[in-house]
């Protein structure tokens, strides 16, 4: 893998390599009731790379991004055909507990949303349900690791048992990052993670993502392509439920196959 | 933007001055204020009502808490215990001795009015029974110079208080005009006086014929237990079956229907548990009548709906979002739901489980078929089984057995046992507030 230089400009000097297959959809299609939200997309999400799903409200990006923990089977009208598969194992098979599969993949919603608990509880629910700590040592541990992962240790090693909540909004959404990463999970699942933040905010959040590529499989639902094109390595862009165009971050914004795609970048559609 | 041209006074805004209202603007801050008027003057109603209401009770009520009562120093020696005891009729001895103590008393205090046995039995009450109850329950009282606080009857209680005027009484074997002289003597030279009542508060229901002894202590006991009844069942049932039917059973014609009928279930009229309880608790399963266990099953069945309700609201205020948290670092459906909404949703449980309680515990209706109403609460039970299986009252039932009673003394009564049942009410609603703001959260 080399050295990607994710501050430049997108069309220059971007350079991807490609990993090994992370996650891999085929033909999924997904109705709420009567509504066809996913129509037949396939895609193949890469390991240690961030993905990012651009496309105009209402265009299924996040509802495709809700699949891969499957967090769409806690609404009932939804049904979902094809296969997705992680690591090869495909995750609506019948033996796999969602439970289990989201303690591999975590998710960060887009309203920072930290349980109404100490900032230490916030990190450790995850890691202790999971049973992953012996003793309080080893649980301390484990949220302190978390919380430098989410880059908000510095700012809260003083108060790890003031409530969350009293934190600002970015430092709410860096916790609840902190708190995706406590479990370890494999496959970082983030939907509109900046959309309630301000710049400065999101650009820590924007940074943050960056490292966690280091560990992770990130894929990030974003309504801003400047986002996309700061954070991404690969761009998908969804359009009313289709997936237009896949592929390099680079290639989607400087020369997109798609008239849909040239559209949307260029501020025609959305 | 083409509404402009099709309103009809558009030139009016135009160029208009700022410091002039327009009509427009006038008609609309007229009707607001109207509404602010209307909104007002509702609320003064309300609370104008609602002072009409406490005024009228407390005003009736109070009396029942005060009692007028003969102070009388006594001593009984060791020789007349003998004497009475050994007597057929020991009652009428003890009488004798009071009588002669009063009368020696009296003659101190400066009276010189005639008046015979009668006379005290009038103003006093049979009192050889209370006197002998008195030194039995402590023999060690005997030979011991004792004030006795004897309460006068019902009628000279209500004449001190103003119920009983000498104008509306007529002499007849309960009182006649020259009692009230004596009444208004003792009165003067302080040997009547007017106490606050412990035994309204402690005291058991007494039979028809002696309402100054009558007391609400035992069916506040009753409705302590039907209470425990209500509480222990209905709260874990309540909060289960709404948890279940909020967060884990599937929406379907099923689900549908069952939320319906607890909706309706709610707004059933209480009666109709009461005649349930009778079919089943009592017709069916022979569990024993006018028991606080019975009527805390009944109105078990009567706060369940409600409980049901607002505990369903309160899950349902809990923002989805924290529900995603959980779910999104792996949590199981029941762990998200018992971890975290939960906690969050117990406020308004415990207001709802309390808001229930209060009103099951005015609840008369229902007791009506099962027996606790015209049960004369003679007793406490003697242990906490007895305190569920025993006939008891319960305290709305009492205030009605008291008010259709005929004595006039009764109705204060009654009145006074309103008093005590809003006392406790206004009490679990505090509690309640309390509740809420302990366990408020924000998120």
């Amino acid at each position: 893998m080399k050295v990607i230089d994710m501050y430049d400009a997108p069309h220059t000097g971007r350079t991807v390599t490609s990993n090994d297959i992370k996650i891999s959809a085929r033909n999924v299609n997904v109705f709420y009731g009567d509504n066809h939200a996913i129509k037949d997309v396939s895609v193949d999400i890469e390991d240690k790379m961030v993905t990012a799903f651009i496309g105009p409200s209402g265009c299924g990006k996040s509802t495709f991004l809700r699949c891969l923990n499957r967090m769409n089977d806690t609404i009932e009208s939804s049904r979902i055909e094809g296969t997705i598969c992680i690591d090869d194992e495909d995750i609506y098979d019948r033996r796999v507990d969602p439970v289990q599969l989201r303690a591999k993949v975590g998710m960060v919603f887009q309203k920072p949303n930290p349980f109404p608990k100490s900032i230490y509880d916030n990190v450790a629910y995850g890691p202790k349900i999971h049973g992953m700590a012996r003793n309080k040592a080893e649980l301390d541990e484990i949220v302190e690791k978390a919380l430098r992962r989410g880059a908000i240790w510095d700012e809260v090693k003083d108060r790890l048992h003031a409530p969350g909540t009293g934190l600002s909004g970015g430092q709410q959404q860096r916790l609840c990052i902190a708190r995706a990463v406590a479990t370890e999970p494999e496959v970082l699942l983030m939907d509109e993670p900046c959309s309630a933040l301000d710049p400065i905010a999101t650009a820590q959040v924007e940074e943050l993502i960056d490292e966690l590529r280091q560990d992770y499989s990130v894929v990030i639902v974003t309504h801003s392509m400047q986002q996309a094109a700061r954070v991404s390595q690969k761009t998908a862009f969804f359009h009313l439920g289709n997936l237009v165009e896949y592929g390099e971050t680079g290639k989607i914004f400087t020369n997109p196959e798609d008239s849909r795609t040239e559209a949307y970048i260029t501020g025609r559609i959305g | 933007m083409t509404d402009a041209s099709t309103n009809s006074a558009p030139a009016a805004r135009k160029g208009a001055s700022l410091h002039r209202t327009d009509p427009r603007t006038r008609r609309r801050n007229g009707a607001e204020r109207r509404f602010r008027l209307y909104g007002a003057a509702a609320i003064s109603m309300g609370l104008l009502f609602l002072c009409v209401l406490a005024v009228s009770i407390i005003r009736s009520g109070a009396p029942a808490f005060t009692h007028a009562v003969v102070e009388v120093e006594f001593t009984l020696s060791e020789a007349q215990f003998e004497e009475a005891e050994s007597q057929l009729l020991k009652t009428a001895v003890y009488e004798r001795y009071f009588n002669a103590a009063l009368t020696a008393q009296l003659r101190d205090a400066g009276f010189d009015v005639a008046f015979d046995e009668n006379t005290i039995r009038r103003i006093i009450g049979k009192t050889g029974g209370t006197i002998r109850s008195y030194y039995r329950a402590d023999p060690d009282r005997v030979g011991e110079s004792v004030t006795l606080d004897l309460p006068v009857s019902s009628r000279v209680n209500g004449y001190i208080k103003g119920r009983v005027t000498r104008e509306n009484l007529l002499d007849s074997r309960f009182l006649t005009q020259a009692d009230l002289d004596l009444v208004d003597a003792m009165r003067d030279r302080g040997l009547i006086e007017t106490k606050f009542n412990w035994g309204f508060l402690t005291g058991k229901d007494s039979g028809v014929d002696n309402p100054g002894g009558a007391g609400i202590g035992a069916s506040v006991v009753g409705s302590f237990f039907m209470m425990l009844v209500v509480l222990v069942l209905s709260l874990p049932i309540g909060v289960a079956a709404s948890i279940y039917l909020e967060e884990f059973a599937p929406r379907n014609w099923f689900t549908d229907m069952i939320e319906v009928n607890i909706s309706n279930l709610a707004a059933v009229p209480s009666i109709v548990f009461g005649i349930l309880g009778l079919a089943v608790f009592i017709q069916f399963m022979h569990l024993p009548q006018s028991a606080p266990l019975v009527g805390g099953l009944v109105l078990t069945l009567m706060t369940l709906p409600t409980i049901i309700i607002s505990t369903r609201a309160s899950l349902k205020a809990v923002p989805p979002s924290i529900r995603d948290a959980a779910l999104g670092v792996g949590a199981s459906k029941m762990q998200s739901v018992f971890h975290h909404v939960l906690p969050l949703a117990m406020p308004g449980i415990l207001t709802g489980t309390i808001i229930g309680l209060a009103q099951a515990l005015g609840e008369t209706a229902p007791l009506l078929l099962i027996g606790m109403v015209g049960f004369v609460a003679r007793q406490y039970p003697d242990g906490v089984v007895d305190g569920f299986l025993d006939p008891n009252s319960a305290m709305p039932a009492q205030i009605y057995t008291w008010a259709s009673r005929a004595d006039p003394a009764f109705y204060e009564k009654a009145w006074g046992g309103i008093i005590v049942l809003l006392v406790f009410l206004l009490a679990m609603n505090i509690v309640a507030i309390i509740l809420r703001r302990r366990f408020e959260r924000r998120w």
